[in-house]
């Protein structure tokens, strides 16, 4: 038993004995401070109260001195799990800083260039809801083309970025921002379906602007679609393109379209993590998303899709519950 | 020195007798009772492990001297279907303690020293001992 801690128990329980004033036992409470810190388990401190009330009251009968025994024996357990606990909070830090590396490591892998274009204004953000980013974005341009990927694996977290690894991958092996869009999602298809489990989906939109034309080339597999604003009728209107999700079967048609884009005209490109936010009062919906983007639709493309997410964030009252990514394609 | 009694576990009341002759020895050693008290929470973890998983086997006593300082040595031999994956029952919060601090990971932290032996089909030996300080 450490003598010292046993000296000032001793003081501070002779005092209380003696006056029972509050500040004997605020004393009390900052010496369990103490104990602690230095790792003194329960089973200890009756201990050290015995051995101290054994020196200032010797005379009390026995059976008190054998309930101390009693009581030491009970306390044993919850020493045992004070240090158990104590073991699994380590571990558990441990973990978040193995989340944190990971995390760091995935940025690093999926990390995309905005590329700058003669005609083309581009913004984006994504930002996860946890430490892994389950949202893919990439950019793959030569100097007339730009192809746009944005992808979201159903689900978050650890799962969800490993699979986005492998999409990653996928678009590596292409030639380039020429491929069609159709390709492309057949590609990542085939390879998804073939190594990802069945309980994995995955939606992906894939467009390709041509800044020779000014053309906009899409398709989708499942994915939210993108908000097209036209700067000459003040209106946005849906870019529709059915396909199924990545990764359900071999085979599949997608859809491929063609828009025409004048100056000022836009493309918003997102993941459900936009169009599913939600407030207190229930969704955000969709008209307001609208409101919030036409509202500073005169900025840059990347100050734009700054602006929508922190209003959505302020709307959300900072609470994110799914990864979101935000691109959009603004002519010059 | 080298004075050995032991045990059979067979019964749940076994658990009691060899808490009984682990307290005696430990007093014997000149164990206080806070070490007293830990030496037969690990006696009880060992002995019931034996009962509720391999049937039947001995928890054995020994007094023993490391240089200068006494000590003792708590062994528990059984030969039931031993234990598939150590490293996971060594585990915390992953054993059958479900975060109540029992189980291997407890014996450990009560004993100084801690050995295990097991062959699967064939039996289990845990040493654990502790010094007198």
């Amino acid at each position: 038993m450490p003598q010292e801690f046993k000296r000032q128990y001793k003081e501070i329980l002779e005092q209380y004995t003696q006056r029972q004033t509050e500040l004997n036992l605020y004393e009390g409470q900052n010496f369990s401070r103490q104990l602690i810190q230095k790792n003194i388990s329960p089973e200890e401190v009756i201990s050290i109260h015995k051995a101290s009330l054994e020196e200032l009251m010797p005379d009390l009968p026995n059976d008190v001195w054998h309930s101390f025994d009693l009581l030491i024996e009970v306390m044993i357990r919850y020493g045992l799990a004070l240090k158990e606990h104590q073991t699994l909070i380590k571990k558990q830090e441990n973990f978040r800083m193995e989340m944190e590396l990971a995390s760091n490591v995935q940025q690093t892998l999926l990390k995309t260039k905005i590329p700058v274009m003669n005609d083309l204004d581009i913004g984006m953000i994504s930002v996860p809801a946890k430490e892994m980013n389950g949202d893919y974005t990439h950019f793959l341009n030569d100097d007339t083309t730009i192809g746009i990927a944005v992808a979201d694996v159903i689900g978050k977290g650890i799962p969800a970025a490993l699979c986005m690894s492998m999409i990653k991958y996928g678009m590596d092996s292409l030639n380039g921002a020429e491929t069609e869009p159709i390709v492309v999602l057949d590609v990542i298809n085939r390879i998804v379906e073939k190594s990802v489990s069945d309980s994995m989906f995955i939606s992906m939109f894939y467009g390709t602007y041509d800044t020779s034309n000014s053309k906009f080339t899409y398709a989708s597999a499942g994915h939210e679609p993108p908000l097209f604003y036209s700067a000459k009728s003040n209106e946005f209107s849906e870019l529709q393109a059915k396909g199924l999700l990545l990764g359900v079967i071999p085979n599949v048609k997608y859809e491929q379209h063609i828009i025409s884009l004048d100056k000022d005209d836009f493309i918003v490109m997102m993941t459900d993590g936009v169009t599913e936010c939600r407030s207190k009062a229930g969704f955000i919906d969709q008209n307001t998303v609208m409101d919030i983007i036409e509202s500073v639709r005169d900025q840059s493309a990347q100050d734009m899709v700054e602006f929508v997410f922190h209003k959505l964030e302020e709307l959300q009252e900072f609470e994110q519950r799914d990864d979101f990514t935000l691109v959009i394609f603004k002519k010059k | 020195m080298n004075l050995r009694s032991s045990v059979d576990i067979i019964t749940e009341w076994d658990i009691v007798a060899a808490r009984q002759l682990g307290r005696n020895e430990a007093k014997e050693v000149g164990f206080g009772t806070v070490d007293q008290a830990r030496i037969t929470t690990a006696i009880s973890e060992l002995a019931r492990n034996i009962y509720l998983y391999a049937g039947k086997g001995k928890i054995e006593i020994r007094q023993i001297t490391d240089g200068n300082l006494r000590g003792l040595l708590v062994i528990a031999s059984d030969k039931g279907p031993g234990i598939v994956d150590v490293r996971k029952v060594m585990e915390d919060g992953y054993t059958t303690s479900g975060g109540l601090g029992a189980g291997l990971p407890g014996v450990r932290r009560l004993m100084d020293d801690f050995k295990i032996e097991t062959v699967l089909g064939e039996g289990t030996t845990i040493s654990a001992s502790k010094l007198l300080r």
